[in-house]
């Protein structure tokens, strides 16, 4: 059998394919080749070919049947066997496989290997990807390598035993003597890897972390020596000595001081001298400073410290490097809470980032305002907030809206200003509303009485112009239904419509093919309103009567119901379709939170296809009640001789508390219709609270005198 | 660092480093998503950006594309220092890396990382180092596994009665030797310690040895013949 194919042969072979297919059938044929090879048992060229077979799982071909040969190369004498042995087996097999523990055996031979490159591979393999039962198995050994005097092998075991804690965390106490006296090594590679290990038991175990605690007088002088010690050339990277371990080092500390004073009182200068020292120009150095930062806001600093920080920050909101800017604004969306005040002082930098072009940063900048916003500035960052809202990508707009609503809702300076800021959010960014602020904008609108007028006239303008927001329209025919008589009324400040051009209007929402079921529903509602305060009631009725065969259930139940009141229950018409008393809050209501992260979705992704579909509990509530008082007062005149024989009206009664010891009385009145002029009887069951608990009483007055029935 | 992809602009995978254990299923569907986001991306745009619970950190080198996820307590612009860490080391080593070195030679690209990086954290932050070691195991891939070949069971075993065939020590003085940089004065040096090993009793006196010796380095044969 001729020998295999040199791999980089294969490589330029398969380039040189033009399509798809081409490139499928040489791998294919390929692929054949190697499996007889290995079929064959050939020692010689198993190393050319388990790497041919990498490359082409590179590719995206499946390349499974290589996994046990390459535990064949691992377990060889040749060096260059292992090398690609261990390369597949930390691409091709993964813990979920049998066949990797099969791999155990030699790891544990290699890791006692006499040449330290071999021990070096054993332990990055065991570091990238041994699983729990391998590294139960083998923790005695990294363990053993982690005393050992060679640099090169100290620093993979420190390594592998992070990765031997993540996995089997019970196993941490066994590297605890091990890390005696790392910190002490002059070697970088080994300190980085050190203060990795130490970090990573800290975060891990309360113990550890105060065990570790005196460790930070150290740590503050190799951090001191670094920054003080001149030009190394070794660990130079534009002119700073050894970033890497500089912000491991201080990383380490901001889990060492975190809730502990006097560890936080030991790091102060350091912390001081790094952030006023190290040099900004490069990349390297906002790095440093970015982990100072964030060591500087966690742990217990002094305000000093932490102003220092924040001016820091601030000044990384100038930089022209964009990266720079969103970790800026990543580090204050952080800190705001905690040191609103200083925040605050750089609120018109975090606003123009509003303007920025990367969407990362952009939306960084929404959070950071809208957490901004407060009483004072309200005003302000209302017009930008806004002006944001128009020019935004779409997947802002939802967030942005709710997050509108909620500062509007907390800091209004006044209610004409709350209204024409949702109004103005409404026309802009109208289908991207979330569900729930449709009923708590009625529930505002309702209750700022004063502004009725201007609201209903300005939600008219709005939908003659665009019907196809839904809960724009939803809000504007609900307003129109309640206050249509004073959009007639002419007690706008401009040109008042026409009933009949609001009726054109309102039928128009019905028959339109944008309004969903749920706005027309709406709509119909608001038409039956207009009712009792318009004058063309034989066009409404007519409306009503159309809807009373719609193919949609609940138009047709409303039309219906509608209907009903028309012909039998004319006279209770005005009572319930008067206005809506003033809502109370509910808890409940509100919009969510702003969702943070997640910034970066492709267009097509996003979830604003359609407006999400809109519930209304409060308008249903109110319905609702509304019928079910219907209802009820229907109910109580059936007689078992002759039902409807009473028709009755229930006022409210004069009061809701009846004073003690006789002092007063609570008066209701009840207006009795009564055609067939039959005899008054009244059955009462009153509920009430006494001291606390409830008490029923039950009564029935049968001597009405004659005058009230006859 | 949970992983690190390298991809060019056509989307081409190039290099695939895991540190976090997933199928290969899932592997892949991570990689045509994180590639289509990131090539969908803007150049003025930063770095950064999230992806599902990850930040996620890319540069763009010529015709490929660096791209790491990080955890969320990682320091993102480190991991930019990181990323051209690499770039660095690659460019030392290839001279004047290309996409077509990375391409042609994939399994030395893999052994810089995995020299630089372990189980996703820098194990050598210096540049030197890494490349030293680099060249070292290089050289030991092809020196010593013609001497491996010649001499069976190389393997220090702990118990010294076992060893058989050459003793490590022999061993890497036959490697000096060889080495066809090694100064004649060093060479000449460390065959008389040769010498002086295969003298004592308690060395076995394997004649192979001597014969690699004359084949490899034939300006010393003259010396060698002292030795018999």
């Amino acid at each position: 059998m001729p020998a295999p194919i040199r791999l980089r042969e294969l490589i330029r072979t398969i380039r040189t394919a033009r399509t798809q297919a081409e490139e499928r059938e040489m791998i294919q044929k390929e692929c054949a080749a190697i499996r007889s090879s290995f079929r064959e048992e050939d020692n010689t060229y198993r190393c050319r070919n388990v790497a041919k077979l990498l490359y082409m799982h590179m590719l995206g071909y499946p390349a499974h049947f290589g996994q046990l040969e390459c535990l064949k190369l691992i377990a060889s004498q040749k060096f260059t066997d292992k090398r690609i042995g261990y390369l597949g087996a930390m691409l091709l097999l993964d813990e979920r496989q049998d066949v990797h523990l099969l791999m155990t055996n030699c790891i544990k031979n290699d890791l006692n290997h006499s040449t330290q490159y071999v021990q070096g591979l054993a332990l990055c393999t065991l570091g990238c990807m041994g699983s729990s039962e391998m590294c139960r198995d083998l923790a005695g050994e990294v363990e053993k390598l982690l005393k050992t005097s060679n640099s090169y092998l100290r620093k993979k075991a420190a390594l592998c035993a992070v990765h031997v804690i993540r996995k089997v965390p019970e196993l941490m106490e066994m590297f605890l003597p091990a890390t005696k006296n790392l910190l002490s090594e002059k070697n970088h590679g080994v300190l980085h890897t050190s203060v990795v290990l130490l970090t990573e038991m800290c975060e891990r175990s309360p113990d550890m972390l105060s065990h570790f605690r005196k460790l930070v007088p150290q740590l503050v002088r190799i951090l001191k020596n670094l920054i003080m010690s001149g030009y190394s050339p070794e660990h130079d990277v534009s002119g700073i000595s050894d970033p890497f371990l500089q912000v491991r080092i201080l990383r380490l500390l901001r889990i060492l001081g975190r809730s502990d004073d006097d560890s936080s009182e030991a790091m102060n200068d350091i912390l001081a001298q790094v952030a006023t020292n190290t040099e900004t120009s490069k990349n390297v150095g906002n790095a440093i400073l970015y982990e100072t930062v964030l060591t500087i806001m966690d742990i217990k600093s002094e305000s000093g410290l932490r102003v220092l920080a924040i001016n820091i920050l601030g000044r990384f909101l100038l930089n022209n490097d964009k990266n720079i800017r969103y970790v800026a604004l990543t580090s204050l969306l952080k800190t705001v809470q905690t040191d609103h005040n200083a925040v605050q002082r750089h609120r018109s930098t975090i606003v123009d980032c509003l303007k920025d072009l990367d969407v990362s940063i952009k939306r960084r900048a929404m959070e950071l305002s809208f957490a901004l916003v407060n009483g004072n500035n309200i005003r302000g960052m209302m017009k930008e907030l806004l002006y944001f809202l128009d020019s935004c990508d779409p997947e802002f707009k939802a967030d942005c809206a709710s997050g509108v609503f909620l500062a509007a809702e907390k800091y209004a300076p006044s209610k004409r200003w709350h209204i024409d800021t949702i109004m103005r959010v409404l026309t802009t960014a109208g289908s991207y509303v979330r569900d729930d602020s449709v009923p708590n904008l009625i529930q505002l609108i309702t209750n700022s009485v004063e502004m009725h007028a201007y609201t209903v006239q300005r939600l008219y303008k709005a939908l003659l112009d665009d019907i196809s927001q839904q809960p724009l329209v939803q809000v504007s025919s609900w307003c129109i239904g309640e206050y249509g008589d004073l959009l007639v009324s002419g007690q706008c400040e401009e040109e008042e419509p026409i009933q009949d051009e609001v009726l054109d209007v309102l039928e128009g929402l019905l028959v339109s093919n944008l309004s969903t079921p749920v706005t027309r529903g709406y709509a119909l509602t608001a038409i039956m309103k207009l009712s009792t305060r318009f004058s063309s009631v034989n066009r409404i009725k007519k409306v009503v009567s159309i809807y009373g065969s719609s193919i949609d259930v609940e138009l047709q139940q409303r039309a219906v119901e509608y209907n009903a009141l028309f012909k039998k229950y004319d006279h209770m018409r005005p009572a319930l379709l008067e206005r809506m008393p003033i809502m109370e809050k509910t808890a409940t209501n509100g919009p969510t939170e702003i969702v943070q992260t997640n910034g970066e979705t492709e267009p097509s992704v996003l979830d604003t296809k359609h407006p999400p579909p809109v519930t209304q509990p409060a308008n249903q509530v109110r319905t609702l009640k509304q019928f079910w008082y219907l209802h009820s007062v229907l109910c109580c005149c059936s007689d078992p001789v002759s039902p409807w024989t009473f028709q009755l009206q229930l006022l409210s009664p004069s009061s809701n508390v009846v004073p003690a010891l006789n002092q007063g009385t609570v008066t209701q009145v009840i207006r009795v219709l009564n055609p067939q002029k039959q005899q008054l009887r009244m059955r009462i069951k009153l509920t009430y609270t006494h001291k606390g608990s409830p008490v029923q009483d039950l009564a029935e007055v049968n001597n009405f005198p004659p005058q009230s029935w006859q | 660092m949970q992983f690190m992809l390298l991809f060019s602009r056509q989307g081409k995978l190039r290099l695939q480093k895991w540190y976090v254990p997933l199928s290969d299923k899932e592997k892949k569907k991570i990689t045509r998503e994180l590639v289509q986001t990131v090539l969908a991306r803007k150049p003025k745009m930063c770095s950064f950006l999230e992806w599902r619970d990850l930040k996620i950190v890319y540069k763009r080198y010529a015709s490929l594309y660096f791209c790491c996820a990080i955890e969320d307590q990682d320091n993102e612009l480190i991991t930019l220092e990181i990323i051209h860490r690499y770039v660095e080391l690659l460019d030392k080593y290839f001279g004047s890396v290309c996409e077509l070195d990375i391409i042609f030679n994939f399994e030395k690209a893999y052994f810089i990382l995995d020299e630089f990086l372990l189980g996703g954290e820098a194990q050598e932050t210096s540049k030197k180092n890494v490349l030293k070691a680099i060249e070292q195991a290089d050289l030991l891939q092809e020196n010593i596994d013609f001497q491996m070949r010649l001499f069976a069971g190389c393997q220090r075993s702990r118990d010294p009665t076992q060893r058989a065939g050459g003793n490590w020590p022999d061993i890497n003085m036959v490697f000096i030797i060889s080495l066809p940089h090694t100064p004649s004065s060093a060479s000449y040096s460390a065959v008389c310690s040769l010498y002086r090993l295969q003298t004592q009793p308690s060395s076995a006196h394997n004649p192979t040895q001597m014969m690699f010796l004359c084949i490899c380095v034939p300006q010393l044969c003259l010396s060698f013949l002292l030795l018999f």
